[in-house]
């Protein structure tokens, strides 16, 4: 979930009041917000990097507010500003206006064929006499970020690029090029460097270098010239200096490059939704004509408005409310879904803004219509559903076990369905190859290379993490181990194993043995070779040679039980003797 | 039979006046019998162990022995006095009278009594003569006075005097001060320790006297196996579905395909959670070899272009996405199998299904987070559920559950709209926690599976972690979870009551 930090006076004032925190927190909790935290830049400073850097930094009060990520209408203070004081009826929805200027005055972006291969789309826009202070020019770099983190998921589908259209001239051209071609002076950078020599620069860079790998394999980089060869930028990688936005600049040109149109576009229109606010003809935008590499132009932003019809049974009945349809438009207009009843209509006609991007079924609408009646609001009903209860035969069987094992005198262990291939296979004298375990791609430590495919080294470790207490230690654990089985829709499946462990001064063979009989003998499989269980001698690379036996239940091989190695005790970083059981119940449900 | 030392100290304790004062001590009723004074300590604490027979009180007393040197003394006289009866009236020599037993103390202390003078210009050697005609032997005296029991009577100059020479030594006795007990009698009865089959087949039991138990002591631990925590709260939360009517999913499968994990809940391919960041994709079996044809090519198109009343999220969707295998992280998509399973089945039937199992996320671990935990998880199909349902049925859960404060705050989920997060009054923390997360399945994921349109699906999760750790007040999931457990907790551990 994003989270957006604003500074609460600046909230307070584009608010029109003031509130306790516990007010704010209320509001953002009918609203679908969550106040996660009160803090100040100075506060998150020294938390930090500690005391001594946070002398001097502002102790200006910051909310934290975690945002929904669908709602990205909400990631800057504008934008939340906007939402909660039409939530409250103070304000209207504004109205967002594409303005398309004259023929031939207009800014245009063309589109080279070089671009299809690593970044197809663009799409730009200008605001035109924006005025910023420091706090809208904060905003407005904050909110690219927030986008750039989410939306675009780290540029990979959508970059942005701001620049002082004072400073350049169009048409501006988007295209791709060897990296020794493309020469520049990155934003905040004193001189020129060429496209690898960048990639080099930002190799080290704490921020950029995230970004670096979406290009950096490509024969071309994309890039935006304009008509006099000045760069705009290295998407999705850096902007050029020249054209850098600053407190002064009074025309900005927008433009967003990906892969993924849909959210490029809806990336531009939620740009300059929220900083129209500050052009001198307020909530309006100047359209760019985006010219395509096979001659089609196409003028953004979009900025559509959508019409949905919804009927007002519909809502009640999805909530379990019983609102006129009159009264439900004005919970939706509440939620920036601008919405009436047509004069002789039934349905509810809503207007779905370019901001409410997330709005794209009927339920998305019954949802605002919840939250704007307010879900604590809504009668608490229990469904009528008449239904039997069943369980799971292997759960059941699980269950009914572990209480006899406990009953037996054996204590549950809950041990971890992952671990390294070396608990599986090297420490149990295997190879790996031998285990048919399924193996992680994506592992962050050794821990979680596999999936068990034994519950033994599982209760060995806790054993060893518990050599502290009293022997004998007597453990169990019934739970799955994952195989590979190529008849399986996935290529794997899971085993409910039993494993039991017993560990003292003497091995005690007996009485992990006598812990199998008394298994069979729940499971009602009696001690005979015809139609119940036997154990025949048999080596296995964990049991001491002599001491390992397999178990046959009704003619087919369930398990094995034994002493185990001396080896494997050791590797396990264990001292005493030790003998273990472990079968498959499968075959017992 | 003669009397035994007990009876013969309850005999003398007899005779001892009644009061607080009243009473013997040990080692003055030692020495009347003429006992030694263990045998007599071992009658008081046979008679102890009998109950309120006696009472007994230490006592540490100081006495005075005579040291083996001390002995000699008292037989052979004081060295200074044997000294001065070795000298003759014509002296002897010095060197001669040095080579006589105890001859180095004897002469230092005769000559500072004063009863022998030196004379180192004699002819033949220095020489010794008698300074005086006679001598007292008042060091034998002393110790003779000792010796008999009066020791108390030498003044302390003297008893330290002696005590440096190492005639006397210092004796610390522990001795009992004893006195009649609120049971007090001659007669010395045993008691039994315990009921025996030959006192139960004899009938002797009426008769005997039983030693009393002590009952502030803690009795024999049993020796038994334990379940684990965990699972016990695992063991509840099935009941509870189960009386709630809910049917058991199958969970069986810890190996998922994106598909099922995400595709068929409507997460779009480009969501973080997919991303390697979040979630354990599979090397071997890197893809899943057999996806539903039919319902996928739904599942791509409800995604890419949308359908069923939505506008999809317009992007291109790609099977090489779906076949990805991971490590499921969430039940939900159990879930979604089940619900295909039963829009399958073809005519509908309304159904209450429930899952408590293992997922998996590559997050980054802390004090509350592993990379697997149990999910719990509830799903209701049927006509015309609604949002009050929802909440409805989620109240009954978690009072249940022994949580009866709720409200629900606006949440988003890529598979449910409406969606609820669920909070909880935590009395403890004075404060509102999450306590699990809800909403109604979109249509988006229902209808593709062939589900009718007039069905609606209401689901909630919530980790069985979580509800654990708050009761157990746990604070480091490693206690709980995994080989770190501290098996005391599990031994240890109470049962498992939810709603108390």
């Amino acid at each position: 979930m994003p989270t957006v930090s604003v500074k609460r006076e600046l909230l307070f004032e584009a608010l029109g009041r003031r509130y306790t925190d516990e007010e704010f927190n209320d509001l953002c909790f009918e609203f679908g917000l969550e106040l996660d935290e009160v803090t100040s830049e100075k506060d998150i400073i020294s938390k930090e990097k500690g005391e001594g850097k946070a002398e001097g930094a502002s102790e200006a009060v910051l909310y934290k507010i975690d945002v929904p990520a669908n709602r990205y209408d909400l990631l800057c203070l504008e934008g939340l500003v906007r939402g909660l004081q039409v939530f409250k009826e103070r304000i209207n929805l504004p109205r967002y206006e594409k303005i398309i200027p004259a023929e031939g005055e207009g800014q245009k972006l063309i589109i080279t064929a070089e671009t299809v291969k690593i970044r197809p789309h663009a799409v730009a826009a200008v605001l035109r006499n924006i005025t910023f202070t420091k706090e809208r020019y904060d905003s407005f770099i904050d909110l690219q970020e927030k986008l750039h983190q989410n939306i675009c998921r780290r540029r990979a589908l959508v970059a942005i690029g701001t620049h002082d259209l004072d400073t350049i001239s169009g048409p501006f051209t988007f295209t791709a090029k060897a990296p020794s071609e493309i020469k520049f002076k990155p934003l905040n950078q004193s001189q020129e460097y060429t496209a690898s020599q960048i990639m080099d620069l930002y190799r080290t860079d704490s921020h950029l270098r995230h970004y670096l790998h979406l290009i950096e394999n490509k024969p071309r980089y994309p890039v935006i010239f304009d008509s006099n060869g000045v760069v705009l930028s290295m998407p999705p990688i850096i902007n050029g200096d020249h054209s850098k936005i600053s407190l002064k600049t009074r025309n900005v040109f927008i433009e967003c490059t990906g892969t993924d149109m849909t959210k490029a576009k809806i990336v531009l229109d939620i740009i300059v939704a929220m900083f129209s606010e500050y052009c001198e003809k307020q909530f309006t935008v100047e359209a760019v004509e985006v010219i395509y590499p096979n001659g089609k132009t196409h003028i953004y932003p979009e900025l559509a408005y959508r019409k949905e019809k919804v009927k007002p049974e519909l809502i009640n009945k999805k909530l379990g409310i019983s609102e006129t349809p009159s009264s439900l438009a004005k919970l939706l207009t509440r939620m920036c879904l601008s919405s009436h009843i047509p004069e002789n209509g039934n349905n509810i006609e809503i207007e779905i803004p370019p901001t409410r991007a997330d709005v794209i079924h009927a339920c998305d609408i019954v949802e605002d219509a919840a939250i704007a009646y307010g879900y604590n609001n809504i009668q608490m009903v229990i469904p009528k559903t008449y239904t039997i209860a069943n369980q799971l035969p292997l759960n059941k069987l699980t269950e009914l076990l572990r209480l006899d094992l406990a009953a037996a005198g054996f204590t549950e262990a809950l041990t971890f369905a992952l671990c390294s291939t070396e608990d599986i296979a090297d420490k149990l004298g295997m190879d790996i190859s031998a285990t048919n375990a399924v193996h992680i791609a994506n592992p962050k430590t050794a821990e979680f290379q596999v999936a068990r495919t034994t519950l033994l080294p599982g209760l060995l470790k806790t054993i060893a993490a518990n050599r502290k207490m009293p022997l004998p230690l007597k453990l169990f654990e019934i739970s799955d181990i994952v195989v590979k089985d190529l008849t399986k829709d996935v290529g794997a499946r899971n085993y409910r194993h039993l494993c039991a462990i017993y560990y003292n001064k003497s091995p005690g063979f007996e009485i992990i043995h006598g812990l199998l009989d008394r298994v069979m003998q729940l499971l009602e499989v009696p001690p005979n070779e015809e139609n119940g269980y036997t154990i025949k001698a048999t080596e296995g690379s964990a049991f001491f040679p002599g001491r390992c036996a397999e178990i046959f239940a009704r003619g087919q091989s369930v398990g094995k039980l034994g002493v185990l190695h001396p080896d494997v005790i050791t590797k396990f970083e264990l001292t005493m003797p030790c003998s273990a059981l472990e079968i498959n119940i499968e075959p017992f449900v | 039979m003669s009397p035994s030392v007990a009876e013969q100290l309850l005999q003398r304790l007899e005779r001892t006046p009644p009061g607080p004062e009243g009473g013997l001590c040990s080692l003055e009723a030692a020495a009347a019998l003429g006992l030694d004074h263990q045998t007599l300590v071992g009658a008081v604490k046979s008679l102890q162990a009998l109950g309120e027979v006696i009472e007994a009180e230490t006592r540490a007393t100081t006495r005075w022995e005579l040291s083996a040197e001390g002995e000699e003394v008292l037989r052979d006289g004081s060295p200074e006095v044997r000294l001065f009866h070795s000298v003759p009236s014509e002296g002897l020599p010095q060197s001669d009278a040095m080579k006589l037993p105890g001859a180095q103390v004897g002469f230092s202390k005769a000559m500072a009594n004063k009863w022998l003078r030196l004379d180192k210009g004699a002819p033949g050697g220095p020489r010794i003569f008698r300074a005086v005609s006679t001598v007292q032997d008042v060091v034998q005296n002393s110790l003779r006075q000792v010796q008999e029991g009066n020791g108390d009577s030498l003044s302390e100059r003297e008893r330290t005097d002696l005590k440096r020479r190492k005639l006397l030594l210092e004796v610390t006795l522990k001795s009992y001060w004893i006195r009649k007990g609120s049971a007090f009698s001659t007669a010395v009865v045993r008691q039994e320790t315990d009921l025996t089959p030959e006192m139960i087949a004899t009938g002797s039991w009426r008769k005997l006297p039983f030693k009393a138990y002590n009952f502030s002591a803690l009795g024999l631990p049993p020796t038994c196996g334990h379940l684990h925590p965990l699972l016990k709260v695992r063991s509840q939360l099935r009941q509870i579905f189960l009386e709630m009517g809910f049917t058991e999913m199958p969970t069986d499968n810890f190996v998922e395909s994106s598909f099922w994990n995400f595709d068929a809940l409507f997460q779009p391919q480009q969501h973080p959670a997919r991303d390697q960041h979040d979630t354990f994709f599979l090397q071997d079996p890197a893809e899943a070899p057999e996806l539903p044809a039919g319902y996928m090519a739904r599942v791509k198109k409800v995604h890419s272009q949308g359908g069923y009343g939505s506008q999809g999220y317009k992007y291109e969707w790609k099977v090489e996405e779906a076949r990805k295998n991971l490590l499921r992280t969430h039940t939900t998509s159990a879930s979604a199998r089940a619900l295909y399973h039963l829009a399958r089945q073809g005519k509908f039937t309304p159904v209450k299904y429930f899952s408590i199992d293992r997922v998996f996320r590559n997050e980054s671990l802390d004090a509350t987070h592993l990379a697997e935990f149990h999910q719990v998880e509830g799903v209701v199909a049927d006509r015309g559920l609604t949002l009050g349902h929802l909440m409805g049925i989620l109240q009954q859960f978690f009072t249940k559950l022994g949580i009866s404060k709720l409200r629900f705050k606006p949440a988003y989920n890529p598979y449910t709209e409406p969606s609820m997060e669920i909070f909880s009054y935590h009395e403890g923390l004075k404060k509102w926690v999450e306590v699990g997360n809800s909403g109604v399945f979109r249509p988006e994921l229902l209808l593709p599976m062939g589900l009718p349109e007039s069905v609606s699906v209401i689901a909630w999760g919530l980790s069985l972690e979580r509800p654990t750790m708050i009761k157990y007040g746990i604070n480091n999931i490693r206690e709980l979870v995994g080989h770190r457990v501290n098996l005391q907790m599990v031994y240890d551990n109470p049962l498992c009551r939810l709603d108390s």
